[in-house]
């Protein structure tokens, strides 16, 4: 059976490209670029190169560039620097939908006697700028907000936060894990000041992060040790997955040029055709401000995780925020802020798709899908129907 | 991803008994929409047997609750009402060739249908209590329910409580209420560690070891519920003891009678066995 791949927020196939350009560095090309003879030597010379081609892709210069082992690395590096760097302010600014490597760290700043504000969001999962300005105090140290949501590809307005954090002073970094690669990011426009990307969300191996600086920035290290990437992150650089990464930016660089129109086209192929034959199905989110390649919906009075194992039949890769895989026993923290009501956010299902994706795989879901959901719903004792007998027949059990 | 055995597999892609059974006797319900799982189970009894002759199922939930609705399905057709009444989650979770501890609770929410279904129909109305104390306010999780499956599934753990019955899955604020109730409901485990125990006992000996346990351990949990015990005699290793107060028409009796001889089984190194008057 053929796999239809349409996690690709989850992480992605590495580009045949950049396994092509990594293999050497796992056989011949094994010296450490810290080394004083030419055959580790001219290692360094290849990392700098592929630091060029990242700066590249994100309008940044290429000593901003720091290269970390993964995204939730560079996301506690950049709220590390920022609180130790300035030990006199102790309050932190994030939302409620971040990925777990902000929320977790914020939680640990706040053990650690930090005041962490976390910003809520309406329900298209749109941040409410005016919280966001009221929050802000002479104590704030650092803003932390995502470019765009894993779960429902929601882009934040970054450039108009920048601009409001520049005026007041306040450091802004910008997890752009989900963003990189799928949308165009020019740092030389945009008033931030510290960027986390990751490479194996546009086709890079997995293993290899990234932490933009912006020139001028206050930072201290988070892993301490020897002089690389010019004192910043110790470690010997992890050379084949720098250089793996440095390709797939040149190849993301190049996607992009050619717009992101098919690939949006493509992924609202399917939400249309799946919104048509499936009645009581949600999209989650803001349909005009979203990733080109993430949809999420929800379909009501079925649970998420039955939808992905029948999916798994044919097939078909998605994911979903339902409780029984979120691992929490409740439905994804981001579903929740949005206020998304119980009878769906149970029953969330995300494509992502890539630049690989073809229109045959998507209308093999359009065809697949909807009998999927039929049957689920056959079995469950709710339904449009049977939901509002159940509430009657609950209400009238409580007056009892 | 979820291991799930082939039997949960085939159980959940063609799930057997899925709909209402036509004119049922009783219907179990348990769960709800907003936990993320529900179960509504239909039954068939023949009057002159108390036979289960058919049992349908309706489930909203992910594949391992719609394949423990559908493997209860299965297990009580052809059974008594006293035969079905035994069937435990454990019996359940077996019948699927085991269920992912994250999931055990799909089969409690299965013997609980179970048990409402048996209960409607034998028209015991379920005791109300308003004072029922809600641990975990986040999925409706009380106080009985957590020492009952704690009991019942010899789980010592708060990650063990919440895997079966969900507690303390949610925001977390009622772990540490978790932790006490397993402490109150395993103190047991401290008097069998004693060394001095583990000797023979001679009747005298087991007698007042029986009596203590009893005195100090059990009544006073029952008395916190509003129920009693008398301990009205011991004959050999038959306990005999007397229900008292709440205890009296308690439909989960039968419970408390098998956790109080699993405590007595344990202090003593004896097969005892606990019978009411």
């Amino acid at each position: 059976m053929k796999t239809i791949y349409l996690d690709n927020n989850a992480t992605t196939q590495v580009a045949p490209e950049v396994v092509e350009a990594m293999l050497p560095y796992f056989t011949e090309l094994y010296g450490n670029a810290s080394s004083m003879h030419t055959f580790g030597g001219q290692v360094h010379g290849r990392i700098e190169v592929a630091r060029a081609q990242v700066a590249e892709l994100i309008g940044a210069e290429p000593d901003e560039i720091i290269f970390t082992g993964c995204g939730s690395e560079s996301d506690n590096t950049a709220l590390m620097s920022a609180v130790e760097c300035n030990p006199a302010k102790r309050h932190v600014i994030t939302t409620r939908v971040e990925h777990s490597a902000i929320l977790n760290f914020c939680k640990h700043l706040a053990v650690k006697g930090y005041r962490v504000t976390y910003l809520p969001v309406d329900t298209l999962g749109r941040l409410n700028m005016d919280a966001l300005l009221e929050s802000i105090d002479d104590q704030t140290v650092v803003v932390s907000i995502m470019y765009a949501n894993n779960e429902t590809g929601v882009i934040f307005p970054i450039e108009e936060i920048g601009k409001m954090l520049r005026d007041r002073g306040v450091l802004f970094h910008v997890d752009a894990v989900q963003a990189a690669g799928k949308i165009p990011i020019n740092l030389k426009e945009l008033p931030v000041d510290m960027i986390s990307l990751s490479g194996h969300k546009f086709h890079a191996p997995k293993g290899i992060g990234v932490l933009y600086v912006r020139k001028g920035t206050r930072f201290c290290p988070y892993l301490i040790g020897g002089h690389q990437e010019r004192g910043r992150r110790a470690g010997t650089e992890n050379v084949a997955s720098i250089i793996g990464l440095g390709k797939a930016c040149e190849l993301a660089k190049k996607e992009l040029a050619r717009g992101t129109a098919p690939l949006a086209a493509l992924r609202d192929r399917l939400e249309a055709a799946l919104l048509k034959s499936c009645p009581d199905a949600v999209v989650n989110g803001d349909r005009e401000n979203r990733l080109p390649n993430t949809t999420s919906i929800s379909f009501e009075y079925v649970e998420g995780e039955a939808i992905l194992l029948r999916l798994n039949e044919y097939g078909i890769c998605a994911s979903s925020g339902s409780a029984c895989t979120s691992g929490s026993l409740q439905p994804s923290h981001v579903l929740r802020a949005m206020g998304i009501p119980y009878t769906a956010v149970h029953g969330s299902v995300r494509f992502s798709l890539s630049s690989y994706n073809r229109q045959s795989e998507i209308d093999r879901v359009i065809e697949v899908l909807p009998p999927i959901i039929r049957e689920l719903r056959s079995y469950s004792p709710f339904g449009r129907d049977k939901f509002e007998q159940y509430l009657c027949r609950l209400d009238a059990a409580r007056a009892d | 991803m979820w291991e799930y055995t082939d039997k949960v597999k085939e159980y959940f892609l063609k799930p057997k008994n899925v709909g209402e059974v036509e004119n049922p006797d009783a219907v179990g319900e348990v769960g709800s929409i907003i936990c993320g799982d529900a179960l509504k189970l239909s039954i068939k009894v023949e009057k002159a047997t108390n036979r289960i002759v058919d049992a349908k199922f309706q489930t909203f939930g992910c594949a391992s609750a719609i394949a423990s609705s559908s493997a209860l399905t299965e297990l009580v057709k052809g059974k008594t009402l006293d035969e079905a009444s035994k069937i435990t989650n454990q019996d359940i979770a077996a019948y699927l060739g085991g269920l992912p501890d994250e999931k055990m609770h799909c089969s409690v929410m299965g013997m609980e249908a179970l048990e409402d279904a048996i209960s409607k129909y034998r028209g015991v109305k379920k005791v109300v209590r308003p004072e029922e104390n809600i641990i975990c306010k986040c999925f409706d999780v009380s106080e009985e329910k957590i020492r009952k499956t704690a009991i019942e599934n010899n789980l010592k753990t708060v990650e063990g409580i919440t895997h079966y019955t969900k507690a303390g899955g949610g925001c977390g604020m009622c772990i540490p209420e978790i932790e006490q109730i397993l402490k109150e409901v395993w103190s047991i485990t401290e008097i069998k560690e004693r060394p001095v125990e583990k000797k023979k006992l001679t009747n005298i000996q087991r007698m007042a070891l029986i009596q203590d346990v009893l005195e100090r351990e059990i009544r006073p949990k029952l008395k916190a519920d509003g129920g009693d015990l008398d301990l009205v005699d011991i004959d050999g290793s038959r306990v005999i003891v007397g229900l008292r107060g709440m205890c009296v028409d308690c439909p989960s009796c039968d419970m408390t009678i098998k956790g109080i001889e699993a405590r007595l089984k344990d202090v003593t190194g004896q097969d005892i066995t606990v019978v009411t008057e």
